[in-house]
């Protein structure tokens, strides 16, 4: 960082920021000009639609049929709520495996660990018909009790990391002014613990959002596919139209969120990200 | 009293002394104990029900007979299905298909993603715009992008497919794995350039300017300094990027959907549930998968050693 940097130096860098940002959007780029095809010009390979044949058409047609909305609905309603109990239960845990000394932490860790490398296929076929006995099958809990257990993990590493760096002697201080260890962690701890709890949300709730393997098993109907399931049930807004306009449109809408929090969020994305694989 | 009795009562008089004092601490220890339990347990009950159980009644469902359309004819058969499993050539082949995307994706992705991390440390211009760039095939549905990659192969629809003498790729087994592989390699680049660059910024850059100084070219103190510095961020990104593409399921369900041999494991399982309705089957293969994955972490985390994720935490 700190080596010297010549003219030479600064346009090889350069040159190579615009490579890493072009590949970046390129593919990006391409749905979102398939997205405003219309149907004659998604039959032409080039690259932007040319002249005339632009149209909003893919957009207005998604909007207005509950085969897309009610998806979305869906994935925001499932992503916040495990986003929400997964990041609660992580940070009690967290707490705990940062601040205190008790029998079975490694265990803990380890249970994580374990369950962050899981294969999600391998509990398809038990789920499914778990759920089916229950009546969890097609239902919101039915996706959100396995995303809160996936998140848990994600969300007990970084939330630990973040936790590890927070001053003791402020919950110290709190504990010798009367404070109950309950109400260290509320008061003292919790507000310093904000923004690892920020990252956290932000990243389970974006593992959630993609989330497709269980969405297509655990789920058969619009009352609980989310929008990532959704877009592949998708029949375009007639019969007749080719669904490919309207898929791309489907799916530059729930990649724009993600380019919402990328952009207002990254410095906290990349420390989350980073946080609890390096240090960890 | 024999000199040893004396020894004897000597350690016994210091540990009831050390119990002592264990049992004055674990007022307060006890109390810590209880909460770091009760703080614990949500995670762990939930963490428990949805992993550990079903991979229990799993193993329990690959000993049986048992498929959806046949309820009445629920039989325990051993280990019936995993021979069944185990004889198939599609078992074979979706495994073939498996580790062949999970190294080269996983291969090339750490190649570009050192590339990527060296570009995100060493400039010091458009270092934000570079970092969002970078964060946005992380961050995409892997889903949309599949389907922007489907669209692009497509003959005389996408671009790409124009640019290649209108080709069809998807339609063929081995440039279909490399469309496959391309859409991971995209997709994951910037997770493994992230990693490596935080790994990256743990070097100090007084040991490169020694180097400098004693005439080191760059490749030397690339493979030489930076390389064995970072051994332990490479290793866990790497752990964690295997684990993820040995997984793979989105991108192939949308771009071939598994037709010309090219399915993984995670959707022979697929398929396997939902189009021959067939639990026991299913099961086995859920529990082979599971078996391969625990290799893979295994033979990992012994490469670790004092480094394994985990370890410092538990400190």
């Amino acid at each position: 960082m700190a080596m010297a940097t010549t003219g030479r130096q600064k346009t090889g860098w350069g040159t190579a920021n615009t490579v890493v940002v072009v590949l970046a959007l390129i593919p990006v780029l391409w749905m979102v000009s398939l997205s405003f095809k219309t149907p004659a010009a998604v039959l032409d390979p080039s690259f932007l639609p040319a002249g005339r044949q632009w149209t909003w058409g893919n957009y207005t047609g998604i909007l207005h049929t509950s085969q897309f909305i009610r998806p979305l609905i869906n994935s925001i309603g499932i992503g916040l709520i495990s986003t929400l109990i997964a990041v609660v239960l992580a940070s009690m845990a967290a707490y705990a495996v940062a601040r205190l000394r008790f029998p079975g932490k490694a265990v803990l860790i380890g249970m994580a660990l374990l369950i962050a490398m899981f294969p999600a296929i391998s509990l398809v076929t038990p789920m499914f018909n778990i759920e089916r006995s229950l009546g969890l099958f097609n239902t919101w809990p039915g996706l959100i009790i396995p995303y809160v257990a996936f998140g848990l993990p994600l969300g007990i590493y970084t939330l630990s990391a973040f936790f590890r760096e927070i001053p003791w002697e402020l919950e110290k201080a709190a504990k010798i002014d009367g404070a109950t260890p309950f109400q260290a962690f509320v008061k003292v701890i919790a507000p310093l613990a904000a923004p690892g709890m920020v990252t956290t949300s932000i990243l389970v709730f974006l593992a959630c959002w993609n989330e497709f393997l269980f969405a297509i098993s655990f789920t058969s109907t619009l009352a609980s596919r989310t929008a990532p399931a959704s877009l592949a049930y998708f029949s375009g807004s007639s019969q007749f139209t080719v669904p490919t306009g309207p898929i791309a449109a489907a799916a530059v809408v729930i990649t724009i969120p993600i380019i919402i929090f990328v952009v207002f969020f990254q410095r906290r994305i990349v420390a989350g990200l980073t946080s609890g694989a390096v240090k960890g | 009293m024999s000199l040893s009795a004396q020894v004897a009562a000597g350690t016994e008089a210091v540990k009831e002394e050390q119990e002592g004092r264990k049992r004055q601490l674990s007022e307060g220890a006890r109390a810590e104990r209880r909460l770091g339990w009760m703080l614990c347990a949500p995670a762990v009950i939930v963490m428990i029900a949805v992993t550990a159980y079903p991979v229990g009644y799993a193993i329990y469902l690959s000993l049986e007979r048992y498929n959806l359309e046949l309820p009445q004819d629920i039989k325990f058969v051993g280990l019936g299905n995993y021979a069944a499993v185990l004889s198939s050539p599609y078992w074979w082949q979706a495994l073939k298909v498996t580790v062949v995307i999970t190294i080269f994706s996983v291969a090339i992705t750490l190649v570009l993603g050192m590339i990527l991390a060296q570009v995100m440390h060493r400039t010091l211009f458009g270092r934000g715009t570079v970092r969002t760039a970078a964060l946005i095939p992380y961050g995409i549905v892997t889903v949309a992008a599949a389907y922007g990659w489907q669209y692009a192969w497509t003959p005389n629809e996408g671009y790409l497919s124009a640019l290649f003498n209108n080709s069809a790729p998807l339609t063929s087994e081995y440039k279909a794995i490399a469309v496959i592989i391309l859409a991971e390699v995209w997709k994951t680049t910037p997770f493994m350039g992230l990693l490596l660059l935080a790994g990256l910024s743990l070097v100090p850059e007084d040991l490169q300017k020694a180097a400098m100084v004693d005439g080191a070219t760059a490749w030397q103190r690339f493979t030489k300094i930076t390389l064995p510095l970072m051994k332990p961020a490479i290793l866990v990104a790497l752990l964690f990027r295997t684990l993820d593409s040995f997984r793979i399921f989105d991108s192939i369900f949308i771009l071939t959907g598994g037709t010309n041999n090219t399915g993984s494991v995670s959707i022979l399982g697929y398929d396997n549930l939902f189009n021959a309705l067939n639990l026991g089957i299913g099961s086995a293969i859920s529990i082979l998968i599971f078996i391969c994955v625990a290799i893979i972490a295994f033979l990992f985390i012994r490469g670790f050693g004092t480094a394994a994720p985990g370890s410092d935490l538990g400190r």
